[in-house]
């Protein structure tokens, strides 16, 4: 440890306009990590630098494969056990006793006794950092033994004052319960209770929030950045989403390819932007409220892309809207099977009782919360799962109790574009193949005829044609989801059904992807359906929006009248959840907590009441309580 | 194809054809009788220049029954485990694939075949057909076929699930197009390995059935017979079981790797 004292003048050389007035509780100077692979070595991290105050947020963002949290593992050399290695640079941590050291050439056992101790973390999936075969008490008081030294009953003791730091509710109980017997927030919560349980100065939170709801994220975020404040612990907050770090971030670090694009206050980044990257990357983001009084849905504007034409607004409201799309009183439910004969002990509610209509050109946006049975409504349009009861008319067509073979024929209207796009193309057949099936299957088109189709369907989805030969894994994200995309209008159907089309996307390639939609809506008269639980995107796109909540609408009407007049209180509490991409309306603030989510299992014979709607102005509709 | 021609895929063809070569070809060159001669004056010999691997306790040419234990052995477990992949596919296809009542009756089936251990079931079935090369390769691929068709049957119920299917399925594609274009090629690479894994235990199996009486007849050689003869000199003639030993581990890690070789090579994913 000869190279302690120099670190304060390494900062300064590259570059930083951060990294240089106060020493860093922790700087990364240059550094280098690479992964060794079959196919050569892969630069995760290329040359990178930036630091860290004591009780500063300093948030890294960039779409995937930017680095970020190749750079959050670095920072706990956890790394190594990914495979990767760093190859350069190094990572200056004021310890406690103020001795500054190179992370990167530490010693396991210093490692050790700096991760969970000076250092926390949180991760992405909270059941997953959570061991299932322990109970919440024995997680938190080993890190306290461990770490402090302290005794059984104290460090018990300690663990039910940290998960009352981390509000949790009746912290007695849930100190004996299982992780599987908590929520997805309750989870994050002792997640993040026994990383602060030993009172780290840095956490690292990486994409804390992104496996859960909307409303627990903001509970989430609020805790988190409460828990700093009551602290001053600084925190190191990896994510890919702006509107996170306009809600968290005193600094910002752009990344993108492994590099630093950008750096600067939170304020500087939104407001003056100085990168192209990070100005496209702003672009990208639809703002919650932006489409506040306009008419009709707008594709975003992306820099560097040519304009699209808005969406004209007048064409198809001159007439009256012709209905598509009747779906009356849907109801679907998945049976529950226990006991030595498997009987059903149980329904699912997923769907209860949900009308809706989607007119011809126009979006229904359905938005929800997980488990919210809004996937399940659009697959049960379908009939890719079978509804219980209710009426499905599409076309003037009754489709809920046809016959298979009738069914197959009727499905020629209507596809579906699912969430993952690397799950939804099939890893073994060509990209030609794929987008020719429908087509195929149909005997629409053979030999010459059905390659043009399928070149043609490349183009509309802008896919280069010589894309056409190779298979799915040689694509990115987007590129896959454009090609679902092209298998879906392959029918030239009048609905699509998109069941989180863009959730899995980042952001730039969701705006590319969303407008994408937008113009074939435009020029072929497509219907959609929307399902998303994002509220932005969804305000973005929609004619008409329902809010789902435990299997119901509880509210739809136009998007105007839905989005700047919410009435329904489970509506309202959804738009306060989001966080808004704009570090002057920080809105995360405080105590959050939302109701959480009641079950949606039912005893056989569940008797459940019928919908019944008020329309509180033309159009709108709200369940009546 | 880069996985498909390393060093190690490459040697295990080597070998693998080797072994074919010499299941296929041995007997054009050495006769029939240098396996089943009996010399009782060189009983349990080591390795020499005489005795290339060593003899038997009956003073038989090692050298000469291990590569003509290769014919046999390699034609019962090569034939057993194509039978029960034949027979097993479809079970586990239908089965998991049309799930309700078909599967449950398939599955009781497998279930009840399941609960006997192979090497039992492979007897009482060689047992009834009576002892012949035919009846014990029907014997094995029999006894194999539920665990193939449970593994089959479980990856079907995977594959089901993916948004591809039921992609393809909402475009109207029929079920049989389904099964061979969705299913069957990513149902392909856990049955590859199964049988490859299925083809060491053939061999194993084989081995047993000759030892009870009912496989390969004395004084024919098969490896599994082999070793089961071996097992009284075991102290004294380590060599008569580390032979066929060898023989059978040779072939076993040879498939093996070339089974995960051919896995790789048929996805499209390791492709460049």
């Amino acid at each position: 440890m000869t190279n302690m004292q120099q670190s304060e003048g390494n900062g300064m050389g590259h570059g930083g306009k951060g990294s240089g007035s106060a020493p860093g509780l922790i700087s990364i100077e240059g550094l280098r990590v690479e992964f060794e692979t079959d196919a050569g070595t892969v630069v995760g991290v290329e040359d990178l630098s930036f630091s860290i105050a004591p009780g500063e947020t300093v948030c890294v963002v960039g779409e995937s494969g930017s680095g970020k949290s190749v750079t959050s593992l670095s920072l706990m050399r956890l790394i190594e056990f990914s495979g990767g290695r760093i190859t350069g640079g190094a990572i200056w941590f004021s310890q406690l006793d103020g001795t500054r050291i190179d992370l990167t050439k530490a010693g396991d056992e210093t490692m050790r006794s700096i991760r969970g101790n000076e250092i926390g973390m949180i991760f992405q999936e909270p059941m997953t950092s959570l061991n299932p075969v322990f109970t919440i008490e024995r997680q938190l008081i080993d890190g306290l033994q461990l770490h402090k030294g302290l005794t059984r009953t104290q460090a018990g003791k300690a663990a039910l004052e940290l998960l009352r730091s981390v509000r949790i509710p009746e912290p007695e109980r849930r100190m004996r319960q299982y992780p599987h017997e908590l929520s997805g927030g309750m989870r994050q919560r002792v997640v993040i209770a026994m990383a602060m349980a030993c009172e780290p100065r840095l956490l690292i939170a990486d994409e804390p929030t992104t496996a859960l709801d909307v409303t627990i994220q903001a509970e989430i975020l609020a805790l988190i950045d409460q828990l700093k404040r009551e602290n001053g612990m600084a925190v190191l907050f990896i994510t890919h989403d702006m509107s996170v770090v306009a809600q968290m971030a005193d600094r910002v670090v752009v990344m993108y390819r492994g590099n630093l694009v950008e750096e600067g206050p939170v304020r500087q980044i939104f407001t003056a932007p100085q990168q192209d990257y990070t100005k496209a990357l702003l672009a990208a983001v639809p703002l919650l409220g932006e489409m506040a009084g306009k008419p009709a849905p707008e594709p975003m504007r992306l820099p560097g892309s040519p304009a699209i034409a808005a969406v004209p607004a007048g064409s198809r409201e001159k007439t009256a809207p012709e209905v598509l799309l009747d779906v009356r009183n849907l109801t679907t439910r998945f049976p529950v099977r226990g006991g030595l004969l498997q009987r059903t002990v149980a329904n699912v509610h997923a769907v209860e009782d949900v009308s809706f209509t989607i007119n011809r050109g126009e979006t229904l946006s359905l938005v929800g919360e997980s488990g919210c049975g809004k996937s399940t409504c659009g697959r049960s349009i379908l009939r890719l799962v079978e509804p219980r009861s209710g009426q499905i008319i599409i076309d003037g067509v009754e489709i809920r109790e046809m016959p298979p073979a009738a069914l197959r024929n009727a499905r020629r209207n209507m596809q579906m574009i699912f969430q993952d796009p690397f799950a939804s193309l099939n890893p073994y057949r060509r990209l030609r193949e794929q987008v020719a099936e429908p087509l195929v299957n149909f005997r629409v088109a053979s030999g010459s005829e059905l390659d043009d189709r399928v070149a043609d369907l490349f183009d509309r989805v802008e896919l280069p044609r010589s894309f056409l030969r190779r298979f799915p894994h040689e694509l990115s994200g987007g590129q896959r989801q454009r090609v679902a995309i092209a298998r879906a209008l392959a029918l030239n159907p009048q609905l699509v059904i998109a069941d989180e089309a863009v959730s899995a996307l980042d952001v730039s390639v969701q705006a590319q992807v969303l407008n994408l939609m937008m113009q074939l809506q435009t020029e072929f008269g497509l219907s959609f359906l929307f399902i998303s639980h994002d509220m932005a995107v969804v305000e973005r796109v929609s004619h008409h929006v329902g809010v789902m909540y435990l299997g119901r609408i509880v509210e739809i009407g136009p998007r105007r009248a839905v989005f700047e007049d919410p009435r329904h209180p489970y509506t309202r509490s959804l738009m306060a959840a989001v966080p808004i991409a704009d570090p002057d309306r920080k809105t995360l603030r405080g105590d959050m907590s939302f109701k959480p989510v009641p079950s949606p299992i039912f005893p056989v014979g569940h008797e459940t009441p019928t919908s019944h709607y008020d329309e509180v102005s033309p159009g709108h509709f709200i369940l009546r309580a | 194809m880069r996985g498909f021609l390393s060093g190690k895929t490459v040697m295990a063809v080597l070998v693998i054809s080797v072994i074919l070569a010499t299941a296929i070809l041995a007997p054009m060159f050495i006769p029939e009788q240098a396996s089943t001669q009996m010399n009782m004056r060189a009983r349990l010999l080591p390795p020499s220049s005489d005795y290339l691997l060593g003899t038997d306790h009956l003073g038989r040419d090692l050298f000469y029954r291990v590569i003509l234990g290769a014919r046999l052995s390699m034609m019962i477990a090569v034939t057993a485990v194509l039978m029960s992949i034949l027979i097993g596919l479809p079970i586990g296809v239908i089965s998991g694939y049309f799930g309700g009542h078909v599967d449950n009756v398939l599955m009781r089936l497998v279930d009840t075949f399941l609960s006997f251990p192979v090497l039992l079931l492979a007897l009482t079935i060689s047992a009834v057909l009576g002892p012949s090369l035919q009846n014990t390769i029907i014997a094995i691929g029999i006894a194999f076929t539920p665990f193939l068709a449970r593994i089959i049957r479980g990856e079907v119920l995977r594959v089901a699930e993916m948004p591809y299917v039921e992609a393809a399925r909402a475009s109207g594609t029929t079920d049989l197009f389904m099964i061979l274009r969705h299913v069957l090629p990513n149902i392909l690479p856990p049955v590859i390995v199964q049988s490859t894994i299925s083809l060491a235990f053939a061999i194993l199996a084989e081995a047993g059935l000759s030892f009870l009486g009912l496989g390969t007849q004395p004084p024919q050689a098969s490896w599994g017979l082999m070793i089961q003869t071996s097992r009284d000199y075991l102290d004294v003639a380590p060599w008569t079981a580390l032979v066929p030993g060898a023989a059978i581990g040779i072939t076993v890690l040879a498939l093996n790797i070339l089974g995960d070789a051919l896995r790789d090579a048929l996805d499209p994913r390791a492709r460049r």
